[in-house]
């Protein structure tokens, strides 16, 4: 349990402008996008296909750099850091849910949960633990030594997730992590998503064009045409658990 | 990245598709096979040639021939020459001349035929003093070699080979002191020499006789076709030769070293001429069987290539996670010097066995005496070019897997 007692600022984006050269012609993704979220905050980013909700998220990880504006994760700017300490900081205070799983295939559960921690400079033996705990944690112990093409499509999505939580990082990117799942799987891991920044204590940022899904978040963060249309309070948030998961 | 991790990655990366990954080193197996054979066969070829010449002369002896060292296959003049003569052996006998010498003996030879009973011979005649068994290694397995007294008396005796004892006996198993007829002379055998063999036993098909007797009374002729010098020691060889070189420019008043009329070799310089010759073969061969290796390495290289094609979204993942660039580097790298490093153990395994075949064959069906040694220091070089060849050509695909950026290599369908 680590719940944050004071609430601090953990991304600080000040219009962020991102543009994307293609064989001498240009498209602008996001236009001016500030946003500041907190620790424990749970903030879903929504919009139609190419209001530039994927690439914000890519900037906000670490996987990109923007073209004009500042952004600080954490008070770092990606600028100020070396390859490495980029790899580092997406290493250990980031975690990447994918819509896609990206699990590696022909390889056990257990052993996709590791992966995170072959470039953390944990001791190994240290990493069965780890990985245990964080399988334990999304519920599938039982199919710990399974090839991760064995598994449903919502087994997948739930190791990726413990994948992204085995180093107890500070914020978890979900990118449309219900996207490729039907309602049943996607209830379960909302759930868990949930779960993990109530209890847990996590940052989440999750992207996703379903209202529904985004409601289960305490803010949602509609993008369009790579700016911020609205920015608002979820008034009624769903809970995960209530039955009402429908796509 | 933990070292023992990379490892177990790139092994189930080199399993992942093992078909393929069995095609792309054969190019290594089969480059380290030709190098082990090549190495290991031309080591077995290099001491059974020296061997043989070992066996034959000691490694002590300097011929001293007449005549200069022919210039080309026109100068006649420098083979035959009969500026070697009684005087110079006199002079070379001499301790104040050559301190480091334990045995001289003048040589001359000339081809001849023997005749016993109605049974005709064409053969060697070989003049000799009581010094050949020593120098040449020969040892007579009936009756007694020359004596001191023989060579100085002229006397009448004479050695046979056994292909010489064959073809003028036959069957007849005691010759000693029967009496065989060259160029009207009748010479009594005193000694049988033992068969030896194959390749240089030159004297299986021989006549020795006292090197006197053969120059006043068979040959006609007062000079020498040789002489042979054996140093008291190896170490005294370059020594002794020099010393011959002064002593014979002194004894013919020499003073220009290009008009020198004598010409010396030892067994020292003959081996070492011959070892030079099979090595740089060898190395010769090597590199030819390298160029396989090339080919190997361009075969790794373009499948490496495909692999991180193949792979991009593991490896945009893999960055995701908080893989560095040199993460990645590492991981494709390893995978291609494994690779390489299996071609070159099989390879190895291959080559051993293929030369220990080739060498049983050798020694029991072709009968040389071929001794197999296992190539050590080929297998390490084996090992070691494969890791290289790996590490080579797998940079190129490593450094592209490494360069990705992780968006679009998640994007990557």
């Amino acid at each position: 349990m680590k719940v944050p007692k004071t609430k601090n600022t953990l991304i600080k984006a000040e219009d962020i402008v991102k543009v994307y050269k293609d064989e001498g012609s240009e498209t602008t993704a996001l236009r001016g996008v500030s946003i500041e979220i907190n620790q424990g905050d749970f903030v879903a980013i929504m919009g139609p296909s190419g209001s530039g909700k994927s690439t914000l998220l890519h900037i906000l990880g670490f996987l990109d750099r923007q073209s004009g504006g500042k952004y600080y994760f954490d008070g770092k700017s990606m600028d100020e850091l070396s390859d490495d300490e980029i790899a580092k900081v997406r290493n250990k205070d980031m975690g990447f849910v994918f819509q896609a799983f990206n699990l590696l295939p022909r390889t056990s559960v257990l052993e996709n949960v590791k992966l995170p921690l072959l470039y953390s400079g944990i001791e190994e033996s240290k990493w069965d633990e780890l990985a245990r705990r964080a399988v334990e944690s999304v519920g599938l112990t039982h199919r710990i030594e399974h090839e991760s093409s064995q598994l449903s499509g919502g087994e997948k999505q739930r190791v990726a997730i413990a994948r992204a939580l085995v180093l107890e990082p500070q914020i978890i990117f979900a990118d449309e992590p219900t996207g490729n799942l039907d309602s049943k799987s996607g209830q379960m891991v909302m759930e868990i998503i949930q779960r993990l920044n109530e209890e847990e204590g996590h940052t989440i940022i999750l992207i996703t064009h379903e209202t529904y899904t985004a409601e289960h978040a305490q803010r949602i963060i509609h993008l369009l045409d790579g700016k911020i249309e609205t920015d608002r309070k979820v008034e009624h948030r769903h809970r995960a658990n209530d039955g009402h998961f429908i796509k | 990245m933990v070292f023992g991790h990379i490892i177990k990655t790139a092994a189930k990366g080199v399993s992942r598709n093992k078909s393929r990954s069995a095609l792309t080193i054969l190019g290594i197996v089969i480059g380290i096979t030709s190098i082990m054979m090549i190495m290991s066969l031309g080591s077995g070829a290099k001491s059974l040639i020296l061997g043989q010449i070992q066996g034959q002369m000691g490694s002590r002896v300097i011929e001293l021939r007449p005549g200069r060292q022919p210039k080309g296959p026109t100068d006649i003049l420098a083979i035959f020459s009969d500026s070697l003569k009684e005087k110079d052996l006199e002079e070379l006998k001499k301790k104040s001349n050559l301190p480091h010498v334990s045995g001289i003996m003048p040589l001359v030879f000339s081809s001849a035929s023997a005749v016993y009973g109605n049974e005709t011979y064409r053969s060697t005649l070989y003049g000799m003093n009581e010094l050949a068994p020593r120098m040449y290694n020969v040892v007579v397995s009936d009756g007694r070699f020359l004596s001191d007294e023989d060579v100085k008396g002229f006397a009448d005796v004479a050695v046979i080979g056994s292909k010489v004892k064959e073809e003028l006996f036959g069957t007849e198993r005691d010759v000693l002191g029967k009496k065989i007829k060259i160029k009207g002379r009748n010479l009594r055998i005193i000694g049988v020499l033992p068969q030896k063999g194959q390749g240089f036993a030159f004297f299986d098909d021989s006549i020795i006789v006292p090197y006197t007797t053969a120059q006043r009374y068979i040959l006609g002729i007062k000079y020498f076709q040789h002489i042979i010098i054996e140093a008291d020691t190896e170490e005294n060889v370059e020594r002794t030769l020099e010393d011959i070189t002064f002593t014979m420019r002194n004894s013919h008043n020499i003073t220009d070293p290009e008009k020198d009329d004598f010409s010396m070799t030892s067994q020292a310089d003959a081996i070492k001429m011959l070892d030079s010759v099979m090595t740089i073969l060898t190395l010769f061969l090597t590199a030819v069987a390298a160029i396989s290796l090339v080919v190997g390495g361009v075969g790794i290289m373009n499948i490496m290539l495909v692999s991180v094609t193949e792979r991009t979204r593991e490896i945009g993942l893999r960055k995701a996670l908080g893989a560095t660039e040199r993460d990645i580097l590492l991981q494709f790298m390893i995978e291609a010097v494994m690779l390489t490093s299996i071609g070159g153990i099989i390879g190895i395994i291959f080559g051993t066995s293929l030369s220990y075949i080739t060498s049983i064959i050798l020694s029991n069906f072709v009968g040389l005496g071929w001794e197999f040694t296992f190539p050590l220091f080929a297998s390490f070089l084996g090992i070691g070019v494969s890791g290289i060849v790996g590490l080579v050509f797998g940079l190129y695909p490593a450094r592209q897997a490494s360069l990705k950026s992780p968006i679009e290599s998640l994007r990557y369908e």
